[in-house]
């Protein structure tokens, strides 16, 4: 059921949920940006950007403290009721999990000083593709958290299918490239780690849109299909790409 | 810019009729009051429209909605308190345990006694706290010897909760008690008569918020011996002490349903607008 | 909803402290000093008028109570040739008495004793007071007694200082034989035509007997109409009619209900003129009125929060009137009858019409029975020429007064008594 927009009898109760939903915009913004921090960091081997995102980070946690803290505070006074109390639970868990987002954006900024030379890794190619996808992602989630857009939302989850896609063809690539590049094992290994932190910021945008959903229509998201399971792939070795 | 809720225009889909047979889902009991396309009117104005509602053993029901909703004057249709206003005129079936309550072989004064009633300021009578309780008994003819008596208002004062508070003063005034314990002696009065359904009508307003956390206690340990419906207008209060809610506005009855279903996530937006505190 | 977006122009700060305000205070304090002393005068000029009116009656009547009396000798033995004491006791001692000749044995005495008008001296029913005495104690007819005996009225009055001269001198001569004692009499006795003779007790069995038939006829009538108007009457035209209709009764002058009763139960039901019943009858319906006009307010005044209780846990209507409402009404209705019963005490207008002004010598027996009452033996006394009718309707003022007082005590009590506190 849709907001009419309706204002609470008690104005007090508005601010404090506009508030709520301002920092919430805020962390995810902020979240976005670190994840295109990171990666811009890593393609042009920037270590002083790099440094930037691994700082910027603690923002990132300060403001999840003080979300949870207005969250609580807010549901302890407010007593909130039906969709109020869907929508305060779920800003609760969506900060919890932009929280992490950043901190994959700030795992990813780590490695960069490891990674010497990304241009000589072919598989390397598909990684800005696949951050766009998942940092759009998660715009697009908090953007449905914004308008409460339980459609954007489920759009939001199956689209994540495309990141899993895109992991599991630069796990692919990554192996063959470690198979046949051994002393390159160790920056492999680290790229594998950075696909990785891109799927799970997938799977944490997905995260988001199911606590949107449920704000917004009170019952769970519908289940969707999974796709292959990576773990399937090993069975069968690469042809060489 | 918000928009103005104008609380005189009738609902927005006026055609929607919200359950006319009311869920009575499995594990509900058995089914104890039942009222069909029930009206009520006071001279030419209706204060009731159309309402059917199903009161079952097991549940305590809570009636919630604003002021002048028509929750009290529905709750007084169900042991016929409205036949002491002369305008007052009814309409629709109600039964209890299948007997209509308005047919002609039904007395009334029987009635009230299987029905009873707490209301919302605490009115016990100035006699004493035994007299209080044994007045009923002793009207309907329950009890067939003093023995029998002392026994029915030990029992009733212990189901209320008050026998520790009152055993040896049971000759006092029942007016010196606080209000609180008057609250609960109303109740033990009500129960003292063997009632099968009591109706409370907005039992704690009165009250300050130990006496009513005592009198949700109470109404929770009540649950299964005798069905219970509340009107309150406290929805916290709702939320805490029943299993079925009936939210009403002016008149109609906009939803009813599992408790943490409403409160959770109510079906009708009139519903969702008075309990996130956004009517009016 | 729009918040208030008008501009609400800043009020200039009250200066409460300025010589406005303060002025402002000082006029409230002087109204309300003025208007506490006005109360206290107007409090100060009842109870003037009332301190005035119980002077002036208790000054007047008190002598009313007393009688002057003078000695005489009675030599019984030799006047009765020896009749002996245990002639008098018992069942058989009126008997005797009246064979004994006791007024010629007294006129006889008092001849000796004061000369041949001394029989003047004395009011003309004294000599019963010696058969009274000889009856309370027989052993005086065999001796020599002292009796002291009620002078006349003329005596009386001008002993008390307001005779005529004639009687002045006489008083003088008498000089120290005359003496003052309580006049019991006047409380057993009935009306007579000799001042020094009349009592009150006539009278006030009549009040007594009246407003008992009053109080059991209209006090069951009155509290039953004033329960069935207030819970069982269903609101129509025909409920209002009543309720105005028993509103106008209650300020219906008593001469009415006077006229009411001679047409009524005198001339329609042929009952017997002047006999309490009638006048019981006739103050009855004053009466009434007044108990449900005080009877429902008493109902009204339940609240209907102890109705919905009873009615909840299943009492009917009738056990909800009887069990809660009524007990809670009860010091309110009292209230209303009793002050209802004192207006009736007082009432002469309607009694006068139905004939209770006739002179009865005796007490009446029974409610059939030619009667007065209290207001119209003082309305009847007051009238008479004889002045020593003067003090004895002041006495018989004060001894109305009582009875009011007695009343209203009563009503106090019993209002106190069923009054539940809660």
């Amino acid at each position: 059921m849709a907001n009419t927009g309706t204002e609470h009898t008690v104005k007090a109760f508005d601010s404090d949920i506009n508030e709520l939903r301002g920092m919430v915009a805020e962390i995810g913004g902020r979240s976005e940006q670190a994840i295109a921090k990171a990666m811009r960091a890593l393609e042009k081997h920037d270590l002083v950007l790099a440094a930037e995102v691994v700082a910027e980070d603690k923002l990132i946690d300060d403001l999840e403290k003080r979300i949870d803290d207005l969250t609580f505070q807010t549901i302890a006074l407010r007593a909130p009721m039906a969709d109020d109390l869907r929508e305060l639970i779920a800003t609760f868990k969506i900060s919890g999990v932009v929280e992490r987002i950043g901190d994959y954006a700030k795992n990813i900024a780590k490695r960069v000083p490891v990674i010497a030379s990304t241009h000589k890794l072919g598989p390397a190619s598909l990684l800005p593709s696949m951050s766009n996808i998942a940092s759009q992602l998660v715009r697009d989630a908090l953007e449905a958290f914004a308008r409460r857009d339980a459609d954007l939302a489920l759009e939001v989850s199956e689209r994540d299918q495309i990141v899993d896609d895109f992991y599991t063809s630069i796990f692919r690539a990554v192996i063959t490239y470690m198979i046949e590049n051994p002393k390159d094992i160790g920056e492999a290994a680290h790229l594998l780690f950075i696909a990785k932190n891109l799927e799970r910021i997938g799977d944490h945008a997905t995260n988001v849109a199911e606590m949107v959903y449920f704000a917004a229509k009170g019952e769970p998201m519908p289940e969707r299909d999974r796709g292959d399971n990576p773990t399937d792939l090993l069975e069968e070795p690469t042809n060489g790409r | 810019m918000t928009e103005v809720i104008d609380s005189t225009r009738s609902s927005e889909s006026p055609n929607m009729t919200i359950s006319t047979a009311p869920a009575i889902s499995p594990g509900d009991g058995p089914l104890k009051m039942s009222t069909r396309n029930v009206n009520v009117f006071y001279g030419e104005k209706q204060a009731i429209s159309d309402v059917s509602i199903d009161v079952t053993m097991d549940n305590v029901t809570a009636f919630i909605g604003p002021s002048g909703c028509g929750k009290s004057t529905f709750l007084r249709c169900l042991n016929r308190m409205n036949d002491t206003i002369p305008i007052a005129r009814v309409t629709g079936d109600i039964t209890l345990e299948g007997e209509d309550i308005y047919a002609p072989q039904m007395d009334v004064v029987q009635l009230r006694a299987r029905v009873g009633m707490v209301f919302q300021k605490p009115n016990p009578f100035p006699k004493s706290i035994y007299d209080n309780i044994a007045y009923g008994p002793r009207i309907h003819g329950l009890a067939t010897g003093k023995d029998e008596l002392d026994n029915i208002v030990e029992t009733s004062l212990q189901r209320a909760g008050l026998w520790g508070e009152v055993q040896d003063r049971l000759h006092d005034s029942g007016t010196a008690l606080s209000g609180g314990q008057q609250q609960r002696l109303c109740i033990a009065r009500a129960i003292a008569v063997d009632p099968e359904v009591i109706l409370m009508d907005e039992p704690c307003s009165a009250l300050d918020p130990i006496a009513t956390a005592k009198i949700e206690e109470l109404i929770h340990e009540l649950r299964g011996k005798y069905a219970i419906v509340i009107v309150t207008h406290n929805m916290q209060q709702a939320a805490r002490v029943s299993q079925r809610t009936a939210f009403f506005h002016l008149g109609t009855l906009v939803e009813y349903g599992v408790t943490s279903d409403i409160f959770t996530n109510p079906t009708q937006e009139k519903t969702r607008d008075y309990i996130t505190g956004r009517y009016g | 909803m729009n918040s208030t977006t008008a501009i609400e122009k800043d009020r200039n700060p009250t200066d409460w402290q300025g010589d406005v305000m303060q002025k402002r205070i000082r006029r409230r304090y002087a109204s309300e000093r003025r208007f506490k002393y006005l109360g206290l005068g107007a409090i100060i000029l009842s109870a003037g008028f009332l301190a005035f009116l119980l002077i002036v009656m208790v000054g007047n009547g008190f002598r009313g109570f007393t009688q002057t009396e003078l000695p005489v000798d009675i030599d019984f033995p030799a006047m009765t040739g020896g009749a002996s004491a245990s002639q008098f006791e018992g069942v058989n001692g009126q008997a005797n008495l009246r064979t004994l000749g006791v007024k010629d044995i007294v006129n006889t005495s008092v001849e000796i004793q004061y000369g041949e008008d001394g029989r003047e001296l004395f009011s003309s029913g004294a000599w019963q007071g010696v058969s009274a005495a000889i009856l309370a104690n027989p052993k005086i007819v065999e001796t020599k007694t002292i009796i002291y005996m009620p002078a006349n009225s003329e005596i009386d009055v001008a002993y008390k200082g307001d005779g005529t001269a004639e009687a002045e001198k006489k008083v003088a001569e008498l000089g120290d034989q005359l003496s003052t004692a309580f006049n019991w009499n006047f409380l057993y006795n009935s009306d007579a035509t000799d001042p020094m003779q009349v009592g009150i007790w006539g009278a006030l069995k009549g009040s007594l007997i009246t407003m008992f038939i009053t109080l059991i006829i209209a006090f069951p009538i009155g509290v039953l109409s004033a329960l069935y108007l207030e819970e069982y009457a269903p609101t129509n035209r025909l409920t209002d009619l009543i309720e105005v209709s028993i509103n106008n009764l209650a300020a219906v002058p008593s001469i009415i209900f006077g006229l009411l009763g001679l047409a009524v139960f005198l001339n329609l039901f042929g009952m017997p003129r002047s006999a309490a019943l009638v006048g019981g009858l006739t103050l009855a319906l004053m009466t009434m009125p007044v108990i449900v006009i005080s009877g429902r307010n008493a109902v009204k005044a339940v609240p209907p929060s102890i109705r919905e209780a009873a009615l909840g846990i299943g009492a009917s209507q009738m056990q909800v009137v009887f069990h809660h409402v009524l007990p809670l009404a009860l010091p309110g209705i009292l209230t209303g009858t009793i002050i209802g019963m004192a207006r009736a005490l007082g009432e002469t207008a309607p009694l006068l019409m139905i004939g209770m002004r006739a002179f009865i010598a005796t007490p009446p027996s029974g409610i059939a029975e030619p009667a007065t009452v209290l207001p119209v033996q003082i309305f009847l006394w007051s009238d008479e020429v004889n002045r020593g009718f003067v003090e004895k309707t002041s006495a018989a003022i004060i001894v109305l007064l009582l009875f009011l007082l007695t009343m209203n005590a009563l009503a106090i009590y019993l209002r106190n008594r069923f009054e539940t506190r809660w």
